[in-house]
């Protein structure tokens, strides 16, 4: 198997430090020798690979950009580099490191309480424990305030109802990384495996990210010790503060999915031959796809680069991630289609990555804040003005502020 | 326990090498370098003693500027230490290699000086047996397997047909057979931790060399070619099944010489 030879259009690696580019290179093999040889059986049987997961510790990359507990420290562009090369291995093990590290790790290292952190952030680094983050819910994704998991206190516990859909690692998981609303106010708890009234169900029939498990979460009277709050969470800034972790992975990602594609699509388009012995690669409507994939890549390297530098300066601001987010990750699915169309009906068959990549890049449009929402995380931006709740008819508001009175008296 | 590990940096093994200018050398632009993969299995288990016995591991390399990615990369994958000797290794052959590595070798304190039982890309199986002479060590080569005790290591080495079993004194040089070990991946803290090493960087002069001990010493690379291109196969037919198998038993024999 060849190894990756990287896409850089325009001296992009110029941008990187040695140490940056060293990080890539490890990743980059790893997913070369490890990844890339078992990862269309994995697709193909939904088999998540596990054994993988101690390998992915040992390289250091659960938490890469703590420094405390003895983790590496990495900056934000590295972590980025990272998670690039995973996707370009496949999006559903990118999925399984974002969680672990930005949605789980993250999580308990910026809101836990010292205990929580001593105890967990070690052994999810090393891989011993598995984590999920549950926020989205069967009827609130894109609106996850208007969520309907509640928790109550109950003497020194705390009782969780409610259920949670789409969880990357759910059923897998150790731990997971609940919201709940208690008293209107969204908090996070750590919820344990075989917790008593915790129960999970696979998605069945997906289509996409087949190598990575997608779950349900149920809490039924779910009773879990009262140091299970992650005690500085206080409202729905703090899942949304995990968010914007995965997403700014995310961004890098969908460019590694982008890379694999295009790296796919041109090597395959120079040696196809059809009519008259030339390669489909002198074709100039075959051309000109590729110059848009390699184009699009390049200005998403820019912004994936630009939104790091911004990061580990303190300076990167959500709507600058919903940007990168939205943006690198259509440019990805659209590149995977101009791929797809470039190798024709090979393009459909797991023999290459591509229909894998595509099929993918169809949920990560979606999750982690989906296309539209990000376009009005934008919008906001530059107007000042949120319109993600439709205009309400007169009529509706005054029935609306009604309801929201009787619930307040209750 | 110290070992040092004999580091060589070669063209990536996917290189699609052209001939330089001079006919004599490879065209170096564009080509990306890597640790020569036999010296991987070498680093290997020289962390794994240095894990389990504690001391340093040194790599050492021998070679222009770029040399020193190749012991960055061996600092991130657990490498304690690095030497770099500076200087044109192009048209050093592998006796003016061995004197300088030998020579870097009298400076830094060791038990074991682990090489790649070759280098890929030049595959003389040369410098690491050099080394050890010039330094009147013992040495066992092509090691598959080793432990060592006090004082003494012993290895198992593959030759024809069987394993053969040698104990050495220490100091020793063990040149590393693929299957001696896994090689790990660097960890990211490897990285980060390699980016505070000071590799010690010295001439050739200043391990009292000059040019001429090291530069065509006893060897002098007269030209460089590529191998023939390809030419097209040939076909025989199949219809009488007999009459085409005793044509490719001809051909084998007669034309290809290669039965």
């Amino acid at each position: 198997m060849p190894s990756f030879p990287g896409v850089d259009y325009m001296d992009i690696d110029s941008l990187f430090s040695e140490d940056e580019l060293m990080v890539r290179q490890t990743v980059r093999d790893f997913v070369d020798d490890e990844i890339i040889p078992i990862i269309e059986e994995a697709n193909r049987e939904e088999k998540f690979p596990m054994h993988l997961i101690p390998k992915i510790a040992e390289m250091g990359l659960f938490g890469a950009t703590i420094k405390e507990y003895d983790l590496p420290g990495l900056n934000n562009v590295a972590y980025g580099l990272i998670m690039q090369e995973l996707e370009r291995g496949d999006s559903g093990l990118r999925s399984f490191a974002s969680v672990q590290s930005g949605l789980v790790m993250y999580p308990i290292y910026t809101y836990g309480s010292k205990e929580q952190r001593d105890y967990w952030i070690p052994k999810l680094a090393a891989g011993e424990k598995i984590g999920c983050f549950g926020l989205t819910e069967p009827d609130f994704g894109s609106n996850p305030g208007g969520m309907r998991t509640y928790a109550r206190k109950d003497g020194d516990s705390w009782v969780l109802n409610g259920a949670k859909a789409w969880i990357t690692n759910g059923s897998i998981a150790d731990v997971a990384v609940v919201w709940a609303k208690h008293d209107g106010v969204i908090r996070g708890f750590l919820v344990e495996k075989d917790t008593p009234g915790f129960s999970t169900a696979y998605h069945m029939g997906k289509f996409s990210l087949r190598a990575s498990v997608t779950s349900q979460l149920f809490f039924e009277d779910c009773r879990i010790p009262g140091e299970n709050l992650l005690p500085e969470t206080n409202g729905i800034k703090y899942p949304l503060g995990c968010l914007s972790q995965a997403r700014y992975g995310i961004a890098w990602g969908a460019l590694g999915a982008a890379m694999s594609v295009y790296e796919t699509a041109r090597t395959y388009a120079k040696s196809r031959i059809q009519f008259g012995g030339q390669p489909i690669a002198s074709h100039q409507l075959v051309q000109n796809k590729l110059a848009w994939m390699i184009t699009e890549i390049t200005k998403g390297q820019l912004l994936a680069v630009q939104m790091g530098r911004l990061k580990d300066q303190g300076k990167l601001k959500p709507h600058h991630i919903s940007m990168g987010k939205m943006n690198n990750v259509n440019i990805a699915l659209e590149c995977a289609r101009s791929a797809r169309d470039i190798l024709g009906a090979n393009g459909i068959s797991d023999e290459y990555p591509i229909i894998r990549h595509m099929l993918n890049l169809e949920s990560v449009k979606t999750y982690e804040g989906t296309h539209d929402i990000h376009n009005l995380i934008i919008g906001e931006a530059v107007t000042g003005i949120p319109a993600y709740n439709p205009p309400m008819s007169a009529k509706d508001e005054r029935e609306a502020t009604a309801r929201r009175e009787m619930e307040a008296a209750k | 326990m110290n070992s040092v590990v004999c580091i060589a940096q070669v063209p990536d093994t996917e290189t699609r090498i052209k001939i330089g200018g001079d006919g004599r050398r490879i065209d170096e632009a564009g080509v990306k370098y890597i640790v020569s993969p036999y010296d991987e299995y070498a680093l290997e288990e020289a962390i794994r003693l240095k894990e389990k016995e504690g001391g340093d591991v040194t790599v050492l390399g021998f070679g222009p500027d770029r040399v020193q990615q190749a012991l960055r990369e061996s600092l991130a994958r657990g490498a304690t230490k690095a030497v770099h000797v500076k200087g044109e290794s192009g048209d050093a052959d592998s006796l003016g290699i061995a004197k300088v590595l030998a020579a870097a070798l009298r400076t830094i304190p060791h038990d074991l000086v682990f090489f790649g039982k070759q280098g890929v890309g030049t595959d003389n199986s040369l410098v690491g047996p050099m080394v050890a002479e010039l330094l009147g060590y013992p040495q066992i080569n092509v090691v598959t397997h080793m432990e060592t005790a006090a004082g003494k290591v012993t290895a198992h080495r593959e030759i024809e047909g069987a394993e053969e079993v040698i104990e050495a004194t220490t100091p020793a040089v063990i040149t590393a057979q693929k299957g001696l070990n896994e090689p790990r991946y660097a960890s990211l803290k490897g990285i980060m931790a390699a980016k505070k090493v000071t590799i010690d960087t010295k001439s050739i002069a200043d391990l009292g060399l000059a040019d001429s001990d090291v530069v065509n010493q006893r060897v002098t690379v007269v030209s460089l070619e590529l191998p023939p291109e390809k030419s097209g196969g040939r076909k025989i037919d199949g219809g009488d099944p007999a009459a085409a198998a005793k044509e490719i038993v001809r051909y084998m024999k007669e034309e290809a010489k290669a039965l």
